[in-house]
């Protein structure tokens, strides 16, 4: 029903548009002085003024129906006053689900007349709502098409409403982003009320799955994440180590010697290792290079598992390294021509050119690449999902498993525990660790590459 | 504006009737760029000491030439140089040619400004360095002060040695550049229009710079000023589109031209 109400609705915008544009016409002809605005502004004034208003009544009368016919229903089921919350929405969804002719077991004569009751309720409320919605619209196509005179300032008034648009729209990503932030928050909040702070923070012992049975949930200290966080700076800086020198290395080479028809042909190569699915990463990371980085890790006699930090951390690296390149090549690219050929002209070799001038002048960029793609790898979670450890360890030797923030948020939130638990409250905290270190990487890399563009 | 005095004009007289050493000669000069051709067999001689003043409309083809004395074309992908261009009698564009030793001996200084970001200091030891002409820290001080010196710019910065070469005005950066280029003791100094971007001030301070630099360097300057022109140079070559139109002494050209556009050019009746 919304969806032909939404169709009417446009429909009676453009009718609003068309009329109002005859309109405009005719008082434009007939006025003596000039007219204010164009007839397509009149146009959209009076379709924003019979469309956006009704519109907006469909979505909130949307959003509040349901619950409205809920509580009503539930209001003369006989007996449901003495329910509980929990009971009370069970007892709607089954008649509800009943309703939907989804039956399960034979429903009681009180389910039955409920059922009666919501379907009476819901098409009167349907039969309302078209006739708000149209009424709006109505009222606002008679004042659009009414205002229409050669004085007055349409094109102000479309302005006005678009700016209004933009506002709006974004406000939708920031106020997402509060929201995701605030239920975070709310929830890491529950779990530090059951594990205090300090223990999370600095504990040195990560055994989540213990703390299921409720007499070891503090105390014990298996919830400290400093294992968890070091897995994953451990996994980032192996990936760093393969992706910032060959990241850049190509950069340079790409920019500085590269022929132009050597470019033509890498460049978009690497623009596509960019878009590979980190799924595929990881499927490689498992199946082809966990294998001989272990077999290389017993041959050097060191304890080398099938899930390695090095195998995750690597194969993360190759992933991030169009990353740093693509960013390196920017950084590169806008250092003037006038700086290399100064240097140059001062009889410097090419190499001592990209050395003592292309370098410190692009550094800001690319330090700023490096951190974006340092917060990349700490946020990444596909990859290390399959390739890294499951286990909480703090190990110098990369060819052992260590796990990340990433892998037991997964873990944490898979399985059936409640959400009252600390097990799965501390995927949040942890969730909140990680926004806050992602968010810290990227503020300090947009800060470089900002101060670095207003150099030149 | 002639801001020659008598004792000037006398000087200049003297000096060109000398018959001075050649120290780079073009012969029947050819660049291509992308197969477009940008300049038609020039043969220019550039005599030892003197200042020689490339002139002529815009995209004539002045820079290419200039470009091509010390090979600055080759960092233009697509540019081809045909013909010969000698310095001291050895041709610049032999493959034994070490291409960074010869830009070592021709240095270069350009239309805008371009010091380096980095400290004032750091960028006059550029050169230095990277040829490892100083031996030491002091020896380098003393190259780095001896420039700026020659580029009638140290009484201005050296309190300030350590800012960066960026923060100077736009006369000094190019005094800057200068003395950055006289640091590594080139034999020839290539400027393609050095004072575009200055004002007339700083054009002044540069012009007497190079009438100073003269006595130890080879100059070949380009520039769209005829009074520039006059005013510091001995020789004169007159492009138009890709040719080279006559050449020869600055105050025979500007007094008594042989040809017709270089009159018309100079008198300001075409661009
Ligand atoms: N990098 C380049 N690529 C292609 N063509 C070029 C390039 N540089 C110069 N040219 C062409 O070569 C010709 C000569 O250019 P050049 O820069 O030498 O002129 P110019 O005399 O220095 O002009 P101006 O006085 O404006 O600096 C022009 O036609 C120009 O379009
Ligand atoms: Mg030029």
């Amino acid at each position: 029903m919304a969806g032909y109400l939404i169709g009417f609705l446009v429909l009676a915008a453009g009718l609003a548009a068309l009329t109002s544009m005859q309109r405009a016409r005719r008082s434009r002809d007939a006025a003596a002085d000039k007219a204010h605005s164009r007839p397509i502004y009149h146009g959209l004034n009076a379709a924003i003024w019979t469309g956006v208003p009704a519109f907006v009544f469909l979505i909130v009368w949307l959003m509040g129906q349901n619950s409205i016919i809920n509580s009503l229903v539930l209001a003369s089921f006989p007996g449901a006053d003495a329910l509980s919350g929990a009971e009370k929405s069970l007892l709607i969804s089954e008649i509800r689900q009943v309703a939907a002719g989804n039956i399960f077991k034979e429903p009681t004569p009180e389910i039955l007349a409920a059922v009666d009751h919501l379907k009476s309720l819901q098409s009167i409320a349907v039969w309302m709502m078209v006739a708000v919605v149209a009424a709006a619209a109505s009222i606002g196509a008679f004042f659009g098409y009414r205002v229409i005179e050669s004085r007055f300032r349409a094109r102000h008034s479309v302005e006005r409403s678009v700016t209004w648009f933009m506002m709006f729209s974004s406000l939708v990503a920031i106020l997402t982003t509060g929201g995701i932030v605030a239920s975070l928050l709310y929830e890491a909040l529950q779990f530090f009320a059951r594990v205090p702070v300090t223990e999370f923070l600095f504990g040195l012992r990560w055994e989540p799955q213990i703390a299921l049975r409720p007499d070891q949930v503090a105390g014990l200290g298996a919830f400290g994440m400093v294992p968890v966080l070091f897995g994953t700076f451990a996994i980032s800086a192996l990936a760093m180590a393969v992706s910032v020198p060959v990241g850049i290395l190509s950069a340079v080479y790409l920019t500085e010697y590269a022929g132009e028809r050597f470019r033509a042909v890498v460049k978009p190569l690497l623009e596509i290792l960019a878009g590979i699915p980190t799924v595929v990463y990881g499927f490689f990371a498992v199946l082809t290079v966990a294998p001989i980085v272990r077999s290389l890790g017993l041959s050097l006699g060191l304890e080398a598992a099938p899930n390695s930090a090095l195998a995750a951390g690597g194969v993360m690296g190759v992933m991030l390294i169009p990353f740093i390149s693509s960013l390196s090549d920017d950084a590169f690219a806008a250092v003037p021509r006038a700086m290399r050929d100064g240097s140059y002209a001062l009889g410097a070799t090419k190499g001592e050119t990209i050395r003592k001038v292309l370098l410190p002048a692009a550094l800001p960029g690319i330090v700023g690449g490096v951190l974006l793609a340092l917060s990349r790898a700490v946020g990444e979670t596909m990859i290390v999902v399959m390739a890294a450890g499951l286990i909480a360890r703090m190990t110098v030797n990369p060819f052992e498993a260590v796990t990340t923030v990433t892998v037991q948020i997964v873990t944490l939130l898979i399985g059936d525990s409640e959400f009252d638990n600390p097990k799965t409250l501390a995927a949040f905290a942890l969730g909140l660790v990680l926004f806050l270190i992602t968010l810290g990487l990227n503020l300090i890399a947009l800060r470089t590459v900002r101060k670095y563009r207003e150099k030149y | 504006m002639n801001m020659l005095t008598d004792a000037a004009v006398e000087q200049k007289l003297h000096s060109t009737s000398n018959e001075a050493a050649i120290k780079m000669r073009g012969k029947d000069v050819t660049v291509h760029y992308n197969g477009k051709q940008a300049l038609f067999g020039v043969n220019l001689d550039v005599p030892e000491q003197q200042v020689t003043a490339l002139i002529g409309p815009s995209g004539c083809g002045k820079s290419t030439f200039l470009r091509s004395l010390n090979r600055m074309n080759d960092t233009i992908e697509g540019c081809r140089v045909g013909g010969e261009i000698t310095l001291d009698g050895d041709d610049v564009y032999d493959p034994r040619i070490d291409v960074v030793e010869l830009r070592a001996r021709v240095g270069m200084v350009f239309q805008k400004p371009n010091p380096f970001p980095k400290s004032i200091y750091e960028n006059v030891a550029y050169g230095p360095r990277i040829h490892g002409i100083a031996r030491n820290k002091s020896e380098l001080d003393q190259i780095v002060e001896s420039s700026l010196e020659k580029a009638a710019l140290w009484s201005e910065v050296k309190d300030r040695l350590n800012e960066p070469g960026t923060g100077l005005s736009g006369g000094q950066q190019q005094r800057l550049c200068i003395a950055r280029a006289i640091a590594v003791s080139p034999e020839v100094i290539l400027m393609d229009e050095p004072c575009s971007a200055l004002d007339p001030i700083a054009t002044a301070k540069v012009e007497e710079l190079i009438d100073e630099l003269r006595e130890n360097y080879t100059i070949v300057i380009v520039t769209h000023s005829m009074q520039q022109a006059a005013r510091v140079s001995q020789r004169t070559a007159m492009f138009h589109l890709g040719y080279l139109v006559e050449e020869g002494a600055t105050d025979k050209m500007f007094t008594n031209p042989d040809d017709k556009r270089t009159q018309d050019y100079i008198t300001g009746r075409f661009g």
